[in-house]
């Protein structure tokens, strides 16, 4: 089985006059690892996070995900593929908060066919979202109908995990997701994000600056070993 | 479909502004269908004042001051029709009827027009409409008036009232026939022409007012009695105008020419459907400005949706960051902002729309009663359509403003959430 992830001499820079940019040497994530990736902010995390969800694309190098290099893939095709394997989780604001709960979990299969038939296609997309949601702690009586904006941030949280999981992506990337929740509330998020992984499969890229919670990962990495920020004149090799 | 019902939900969620929004497009809409309709119907009233006359005979003068001052009564001839050259005219082998027209005097502000029984008969408006009288008959006496409608209705005439003619034009006037009185004997039922506004005495009536009159004064000690009158010669010297109809209409230009070179006096002859769309192009510059300042609302209203959905962006870019993670293009963002503003734009179309058959069903008969402007409900022209659609098109193409940058701002922004 290939690796979920593989980075290659990767560089990549923003268009514009900042000329902010990262490089990768090498950089690789096994099938279901758990990966905590330490970095202080200003290290490169969203740019990183970016490259791999092919929100962008690097100028030189290789990303592979399950084999596939997106650094080749066009704009839209790179667009379809994250929406195919990939599930994201934010710090906060991960909701539509007009849209109900259930609406915004199955969002995710909006734009990924595949991804749909796997959560159960139109019949049992429903049930299988609310089976996640059940399965992270909401109760079908706390979100049947409601608004997301009614629910708390931790409970928030918790729909977006459900979001990034249903139709089992291979790779969920999250960006410190358990920063916005008190210590006991980022325990029990994480142990059930990770039950989750393991029924789904998936590996798990999650970046924070929090150390506390490494002895839960399989892996713990920091940012700076991974990645080289580029910055001023610099070029990008 | 998710995607499209959280977009509506969004809509939804600002549901004040995006009420007020359709609203505004939905009274721009309405301004400019109602235009146009009453653009059409104004035309029509005003091409139907008149039908069934081949040509209108006058002195010499333009076509549009003949036009005037013989069917809306608006200014004055500059000269008159001797009676000879009339009845030389009315007696030509094409000419199926004549009906002479005499104009000067007034009643109250009301014009007062001499004319024969006969045009009763062969006046038409609105194609094929005959005069109908509401109550009473045509003049049978020579002092016999017959009154339009308005004139009945404003200064409360009954059948066999008495009225009295005045010379000249003035709403209040000094001088009047006031030893020769008219009796009402017929009231006309209600046109929208400038029949309603006009009383019909005979031709002899008018000369027999001013048989002791010279240079627009009353001789003084020569007063002739109403009933020395009636036995005095009352065949006019001259008229003002006269209405012809032709046995066919293939005869209309020939006896055109013929009038316009007549060798004993100088005379117009115009033909009426001519003259009264020369009259209307005259009209059209300010029809034009009406249907430019509708354009204008229209553009306004499509600014403040495109001003509405702009202000929205920035709260929004957190939707954009949310959807652009689970797999949406970039395009997918513009296609979604440019059907927002195509939405909005769609509904106040419909809205606009139902407001215009709705305001026409309430104001139909009013403005038929007090402006003769014949308003119908029918099924929208081609026309319209065309304009609905171009008012669609204008609305996609103003949400195109806002979705390009919402577009630029997902791509700048990836999943990166801003709040």
């Amino acid at each position: 089985m290939p690796d979920v992830l593989e980075m290659a001499n990767v560089s990549f820079r923003w268009p514009g006059r900042s000329g902010f940019g990262l490089a990768v040497e090498r950089f690789t994530l096994k099938p279901r690892e758990k990966l905590l990736l330490i970095g202080p902010s200003g290290s490169g995390k969203s740019t990183l996070l970016s490259l791999i969800a092919g929100i962008v694309a690097p100028q030189t190098g290789r990303i592979s995900i399950l084999g596939t290099d997106i650094a080749r893939l066009s704009a839209s095709h790179r667009d379809r593929f994250r929406a195919e394997h990939l599930g994201v989780i934010f710090q906060m604001f991960n909701l539509l908060p007009y849209g109900t709960v259930v609406d915004n979990v199955l969002l995710s299969l909006s734009f990924a066919k595949e991804r749909r038939k796997r959560a159960g296609g139109q019949t049992g997309e429903r049930q299988e979202a609310m089976r996640l949601l059940t399965r992270l702690g909401l109760e079908q009586t706390l979100v049947e109908g409601r608004s997301a904006a009614s629910l708390s941030v931790g409970q928030q949280q918790r729909v977006a995990a459900a979001r990034a999981l249903i139709g089992r992506p291979d790779l969920v990337i999250a960006d410190e997701p358990t920063s916005a929740l008190d210590r006991n509330r980022q325990i029990a998020f994480l142990d059930l994000l990770f039950s989750e992984l393991d029924i789904a499969g998936a590996a798990l890229m999650m970046v924070s600056h929090d150390e506390t919670l490494a002895s839960r990962f399989d892996r713990v990495a920091n940012l700076t070993e991974i990645a080289r920020v580029l910055s001023g004149e610099e070029a990008p090799t | 479909m998710i995607v499209l019902r959280l977009a509506l939900q969004s809509l939804m969620n600002r549901w004040v502004t995006a009420l007020l929004t359709i609203a505004s497009i939905a009274l721009s809409v309405l301004l400019l269908l109602g235009v146009e309709k009453v653009r059409n119907g104004a035309r029509e009233s005003f091409a139907n004042t008149i039908s069934g006359t081949d040509i209108i005979v006058g002195a010499r003068s333009g076509s549009i001051q003949l036009l005037l001052y013989s069917v809306f009564r608006i200014g004055n001839a500059t000269n008159n029709i001797t009676w000879p050259s009339y009845e030389d005219i009315a007696r030509q082998p094409e000419v199926a009827w004549a009906v002479p027209l005499s104009l000067g005097d007034s009643h109250r502000g009301f014009r007062v027009l001499g004319t024969t029984p006969d045009y009763f008969k062969h006046y038409r408006y609105r194609r094929t409409n005959n005069l109908e009288f509401a109550s009473g008959q045509p003049f049978a006496d020579l002092f016999d008036a017959v009154l339009g409608a308005d004139v009945a209705a404003k200064l409360g005439y009954k059948l066999g009232d008495k009225m009295i003619v005045a010379h000249g034009l003035g709403d209040v006037s000094f001088v009047e026939h006031d030893d020769k009185p008219f009796r009402v004997a017929g009231i006309l039922k209600k046109t929208g022409t400038p029949i309603d506004r006009t009383v019909h005495v005979g031709l002899e009536a008018i000369e027999a007012i001013h048989v002791d009159w010279q240079s627009g004064a009353r001789q003084p000690g020569e007063a002739v009695s109403v009933d020395d009158v009636r036995n005095l010669d009352l065949k006019p010297k001259a008229i003002t105008a006269a209405m012809l109809g032709l046995k066919s209409r293939l005869a209309t230009f020939r006896l055109q020419r013929a009038i316009n070179e007549y060798p004993r006096e100088p005379l117009s002859a115009i033909i009426p459907g001519v003259a009264l769309q020369e009259l209307w192009d005259l009209v059209s510059i300010a029809e034009t400005a009406l249907t430019a300042v509708s354009i204008m609302v229209v553009i306004t209203a499509l600014i403040g949706m495109v001003v509405m959905i702009l202000t929205t962006l920035n709260e929004r870019r957190r939707e954009m960051a949310i959807l652009r993670s689970v797999g949406a293009r970039p395009s997918t963002i513009l296609g979604l902002l440019t059907a927002e503003a195509g939405f909005l734009t769609v509904a106040g179309v419909a809205l606009g729309t139902a407001m215009l058959y709705l305001s026409l069903a309430m104001l139909r008969p009013m403005l038929d009663r007090l402006y003769g402007l014949n308003l119908t409900i029918e099924a929208l022209h081609w026309h319209e359509w065309q304009m609905l659609g171009a008012v669609v098109l204008a609305g996609l193409l103003a949400g195109l403003l806002p979705a390009l940058r919402a577009y630029r701002l997902s791509v700048a922004d990836g999943m990166t959430i801003r709040t």
